[in-house]
């Protein structure tokens, strides 16, 4: 490409002036960047509403594509049921028949907690539902490990609710519209759940990566993490319930180790929204804003 | 884009939406974050940076100077960075290249696509530096992240370049 000529502005002083203007106007956006990132940086919910109104719209465009895409999907999967009908009744029965013994076994189990609670009695917290939506998009070219989900606060979700899938512990909501919520996700790098092992109930912390995988860090001192050992949350700090599944470990290591998530959010149909475990008590009157 | 595309007696578009045309597929690359998946990772190109730079380089009149301050604004609202990051790093972006094209006197796509990388790369990591903690293992994830955008330049480059040739026929 030959070099251009066209910045000489000759004697015109419009010419001289626009492109004067150019520059200035240039550095202007770079330092009003630089301001709103340091604003943004020291009161991160800053801008929310600006947020959360531009995912207010593309929500609903992400959720329509999402049930195309999951309608063409599915289509071979139908095509494939279809054919494979009579083998899976079998499989499923005879699992049903597997399966009974088990369920008894459950139910006794079941019915002795609730008995042995009440002679305790312990008073549950109940963990009732807000509500059930669809995890439509995320920060997909971020390092922040961002969700929308498709309710907000006028299905009655509110900052600071924990969300989780069928299998375990997705996130908790950080920002919220009125038909649209933003999820942080467990895997985010500012992300840090209190959980506890199965196997012997200690204290851990599970810490996001921003990779898809999860850190778990010991809370004491020179702690072995074996792989396959299971985290479920603990209930401290008043959001998450305790008992729901957060991460596995994959590589053993001392003190910290890496672990993937239980719930997988990209494979996920529905999130369940909760209230947070233990809230935190309203600020007492006449102090603070 | 196959076969013959010079048209010479096709009208070009009307001004107004042959001004609009580059901002309108800026947006439109920022907002494929909208597609519905869940990530486990960045690894989105940033298609609305690359839209960006492929009209900065190939029409220099097609945005202004100071366009790339309020396109990173919308790419900020959608994109999960925090506020403000690629206001500022597009915008010294356009600086950048601003500067270049003075020094630089003859220049060829390979040179825009050198350009071009480099910009990508300082955006990522910028953003990348802007928005997690220095701790975070992501470094492999954004490495990753800067070649496919790489890659995917030529491509946003052939696109801006057949939006221009419809915006301003002879």
């Amino acid at each position: 490409m030959a070099p251009v000529r066209d910045r000489r502005t000759g004697f015109s002083r419009r010419r001289q002036y626009g492109l004067f203007l150019g520059y200035v106007l240039a550095v202007a956006g770079a330092v009003l960047g630089a301001a709103l990132l340091l604003a943004s940086r020291f009161h991160p919910p800053a801008f929310a509403a600006l947020r959360m109104g531009a995912a207010s719209i593309t929500a609903p465009v992400s959720g329509a594509l999402a049930w195309a895409v999951g309608g063409i999907a599915s289509v071979p999967a139908s095509i494939g049921n279809y054919f494979a009908v009579h083998a899976r009744n079998k499989a499923l029965i005879a699992e049903i028949e597997r399966s009974r013994a088990l369920l008894t076994r459950a139910r006794v189990i079941a019915y002795d907690n609730r008995r042995l609670a009440a002679l305790l009695q312990l008073r549950e917290r109940g963990v009732e539902p807000v509500v059930t939506a669809r995890l439509v998009s995320s920060t997909a070219s971020s390092g922040r490990r961002f969700a929308l989900l498709n309710a907000g606060r006028w299905q009655g979700v509110l900052p600071g609710m924990p969300v989780r899938g069928p299998e375990g512990v997705v996130g908790r909501v950080v920002e919220t519209g009125p038909a649209v919520a933003r999820v942080l996700l467990l895997t985010d790098a500012e992300s840090l759940i209190p959980v506890r092992r199965t196997r012997d109930g200690l204290p851990a912390i599970v810490a996001g990566r921003g990779d898809g995988m999860v850190e778990v860090r010991s809370v004491g001192s020179s702690v072995r993490f074996a792989p396959g050992e299971l985290f479920v949350t603990t209930g401290t700090g008043g959001i998450y319930p305790p008992g729901i599944p957060a991460a596995r470990v994959v590589r053993g290591g001392l003190d910290a180790a890496e672990a993937r998530p239980i719930a997988l959010p990209d494979s996920l149909d529905f999130a369940l929204v909760q209230r947070p475990f233990m809230p935190l008590p309203p600020p007492p009157p006449g102090r603070g804003r | 884009m196959t076969g013959i595309d010079y048209e010479p007696f096709a009208p070009a578009l009307p001004p107004a939406p042959a001004r609009l045309l580059p901002w309108a597929t800026v947006a439109a690359g920022s907002l494929l974050t909208a597609l519905p998946f869940i990530a486990p990772a960045p690894i989105l190109p940033p298609c609305g940076l690359l839209m960006l730079l492929a009209w900065r380089l190939l029409s220099r009149f097609s945005l202004r100077l100071w366009a790339a301050a309020p396109l990173g604004l919308l790419d900020d609202l959608v994109s999960g960075q925090p506020l403000g990051s690629a206001v500022l790093l597009w915008s010294l972006c356009f600086l950048l290249i601003e500067f270049l094209e003075q020094r630089l006197v003859f220049r060829d796509f390979w040179q825009d696509w050198a350009i071009a990388t480099g910009a990508i790369a300082f955006c990522l990591v910028g953003g990348r530096f802007l928005a997690t903690p220095l701790a975070a293992p992501l470094d492999s994830a954004v490495a990753v992240q800067i070649g496919l955008s790489a890659l995917l330049f030529p491509l946003a480059s052939r696109i801006a370049a057949w939006l221009d040739a419809k915006r301003n026929r002879p």
